[in-house]
């Protein structure tokens, strides 16, 4: 069992633990950052659900290395951004813009959560009004309780006769 | 009575999921349509002295087919682009895309060449310009040198005669 267990260890070990693992030497640390932010929110499109950090096709190090020398050049994030949507699409952002396409993603959440919110309010204001106390209502409640008070010192002191 | 409200999600919730069903996400919808066609300079595979751009063929319809000898859809697509050549249409210009160069001159060769000419992209870089992300692809460029239609995929021959044959009969 032992050699089992340190046979999966020395396996793990010769899994990448990420596929990016390109040896890249950045400029300064902000476009290191705007890189490893840029990858993370870009999608490969090959490769659909993974984003270019996370893919090891042949298309994502490709663009992976497009990023890379247009922030190296001096490029802002909004470059390459709008550089990918022109030939890709918006599709290639996994942060979608807000626009007339992709309102109904954005508000449909909360519109939804707003509908929900106003039914369960709408209802428990009904419940209230049911519920509400009639006329004289806690007097009755007041002489059922007191009924049932002096019936139960009835029966429990029954049962202390009997013993 | 009760039942009919959430009868009624639960319909519109059928209806919505069949129609995502019936759409395939792996068709990403081109913005280069109605664009220019990005501009390259490459050698051409066969000849790798000369070079070819896309403004050689402005005022001309012709057709961008990207290919390689690696992909394999591109073998069943062959014998329809093949097809099209035969018709004499316009110039089918392959875009050897991320490819040895002998292997695509072989692949031609067990093939055959359906191809005006074939520009060697060799690092993929017209491929990203043009918004390639899954060999083949194939692209419609009018005589204004715009981008007219894009095929994503192989294309079929009901792809040939429902799609691409159509949009040529307009532009040429």
């Amino acid at each position: 069992m032992k050699l089992f267990y340190s046979l999966i260890f020395l396996l793990s070990l010769l899994m990448p633990a990420h596929a990016a693992i390109e040896a890249l030497k950045f400029k300064d640390a902000q476009t290191e950052e705007d890189y490893k932010e840029l990858i993370n929110e870009l999608r490969c499109l090959v490769c659909q659900n993974q984003n270019l950090a996370g893919s090891d096709a042949p298309l994502a190090k490709d663009l992976r290395e497009q990023t890379y020398n247009m922030l190296q050049k001096g490029m802002d994030r909004d470059d390459v951004v709008e550089y990918m949507v022109n030939r890709y699409g918006e599709f290639v952002l996994y942060r979608p813009l807000l626009n007339s396409n992709t309102f109904l993603l954005w508000i449909g959440p909360f519109a939804l959560l707003a509908i929900v919110l106003i039914v369960v309010m709408v209802r428990i204001k009904r419940m209230k009004t049911v519920e509400a106390p009639e006329e004289g209502g806690l007097e009755n409640a007041k002489h059922l309780l007191d009924d049932d008070m002096n019936t139960t010192a009835d029966s429990s002191a029954g049962k202390g006769d009997k013993k | 009575m009760r039942f009919i409200l959430p009868l009624g999600i639960f319909g519109l919730l059928v209806v919505l999921l069949g129609l995502g069903l019936t759409m395939d996400p792996k068709k990403v919808p081109s913005p280069l349509i109605g664009k220019p066609a990005p501009a390259f300079n490459l050698p051409q595979l066969h000849n790798q002295q000369v070079s070819f751009a896309p403004e050689n063929f402005k005022g001309k319809v012709w057709i961008l087919n990207v290919w390689a000898s690696w992909c394999v859809s591109c073998r069943a697509e062959h014998k329809v682009i093949t097809k099209l050549a035969n018709m004499k249409l316009v110039d089918i210009v392959g875009l050897n895309y991320k490819d040895e160069p002998k292997d695509g001159q072989l692949w031609l060769q067990q093939f055959g060449n359906p191809y005006t000419l074939s520009a060697l992209d060799y690092e993929g870089r017209a491929g990203i310009d043009w918004g390639v992300y899954g060999v083949p692809e194939t692209f419609v460029i009018g005589k204004d040198g715009l981008i007219k239609y894009k095929h994503i995929g192989p294309v079929t021959d009901q792809a040939l005669v429902e799609e691409i044959l159509p949009v040529l009969k307009t532009l040429i």
